[in-house]
């Protein structure tokens, strides 16, 4: 309890006098922060306590995600990508899903359009997250906000969102917490990009590794299909692919996505009105 | 797709992603998920993870090639039924892999 508030006090010392208003606001905050924490629990653990055991959370699910870096590495030098462009898609869009979705369209030649809006459907979800985050981020900062809001994948996401609805992260600690949970899944994913992209170009032609693609996106997709709604997704978009997949501009798959989410909606409220 | 074009492209991605990602933190209060897309988005991974993975199966060099001489269809379906099976993202991988390496041995020997 001494050290955090020591700290705290410590960090504002530190801070030039031209920001003193902010800095009023925040030692309030820092002090009400401290009274709910002396409420909650005996001992609020400092932030790299905090940082720590998030990172001690993740740190199986993030051994999971090698796997997934590498192959995605591996498909990128497949689709003719360098090192460097390939770790520049894991940095800027940092998105398994829509990142090896995006591949055969950039190998393809697709339009800036195309590729924006393919990755734009695929990582609608994200509005979800950042909706479940939101109360729990609302007294930060714009920097921490957007620093945290760029770290939002769906396996950092899961993690956190538990333990912060259950109110087993106090509400200071949050950030640290989620920056634990955050940074080893980062740190995998970029490490595993440039590495896969290394273990393709060992590998001789002959061994189709760039068939790696299809074979995530199978390993992907037949857990998505959870019940007949989504299996009906699965299937319009699927049969839709067969057809769409010479359309110009490469649209098809897009128009497949929208056409198998329509499938799913459709096959939604018939199965709840025949169970009415 | 010429080096300016994949950039812009992967720019344009990242910075859509991020809209995408910062959107409710931003703007915590002022505006809330429509729950029709609360609902669409439920089918998104399904629909989008298929739509993907059915081109890459069934055409070759951009031709449709529904056969059993397709051996990417073929070493597909088998990785299908191993995913259905185990769930595992390396089985899937490893006897996808092996699945193809056979059947393009078995074509060359024929």
């Amino acid at each position: 309890m001494t050290t955090t508030t020591r700290k705290a006090s410590r960090g504002i010392g530190l801070r030039s006098p031209t920001r003193s208003p902010d800095q009023g606001t925040r030692t309030r905050s820092i002090a009400l922060e401290l009274d709910g924490a002396m409420a909650e629990s005996a001992k609020p653990a400092s932030p790299g306590a905090v940082f720590l055991s998030g990172a001690r959370a993740i740190a199986p699910v993030a051994l999971a995600l090698a796997p997934l870096g590498l192959a995605f590495g591996t498909a990128a030098m497949g689709s003719g990508l360098s090192a460097l462009e390939a770790l520049g898609m894991s940095v800027f869009v940092l998105s398994g899903a829509a990142q090896l979705a995006a591949l055969p369209l950039v190998s393809a030649g697709a339009s800036v359009a195309v590729v924006v809006l393919t990755v734009l459907v695929i990582n609608l979800r994200f509005v979800l997250y950042s909706a479940a985050l939101a109360p729990h981020f609302k007294n930060l900062s714009a920097g921490w906000k957007a620093l945290l809001s760029y770290l939002i994948i769906d396996q950092v996401f899961a993690e956190a969102i538990t333990r912060f609805d259950r109110g087993e992260v106090q509400e200071h600690a949050r950030r640290w917490y989620f920056l634990g949970v955050a940074l080893p899944i980062l740190a995998v994913w970029l490490a595993c990009t440039v590495g896969g992209v290394y273990l393709g170009s060992w590998v001789p032609e002959g061994w189709s590794l760039d068939f790696v693609l299809p074979l995530i996106f199978i390993a992907l997709a037949v857990p998505a299909v959870k019940d007949r709604a989504t299996g009906a997704a699965a299937l319009f978009a699927g049969v839709t692919a067969l057809f769409a997949a010479s359309m110009p501009l490469n649209l098809g798959l897009i128009t497949a996505a929208l056409v198998g989410v329509s499938g799913g909606l459709v096959a939604e409220s018939m199965i709840e009105r025949r169970n009415k | 797709m010429s080096t300016t074009t994949f950039w812009l492209a992967i720019l344009g991605a990242g910075a859509v992603t991020f809209a995408l990602r910062v959107s409710l933190i931003a703007l915590l209060g002022r505006l809330e998920v429509p729950p029709f897309l609360e609902r669409a988005l439920r089918y998104v991974p399904a629909a989008v993870l298929t739509a993907v993975v059915i081109p890459l199966l069934f055409y070759q060099d951009g031709a449709l090639e529904a056969s059993v001489g397709n051996e990417r269809l073929l070493a597909g379906l088998i990785a299908v039924l191993i995913a259905l099976r185990t769930r595992n993202v390396l089985l899937v991988l490893g006897g996808g892999m092996a699945a193809l390496w056979a059947l393009q041995a078995v074509g060359q020997s024929l």
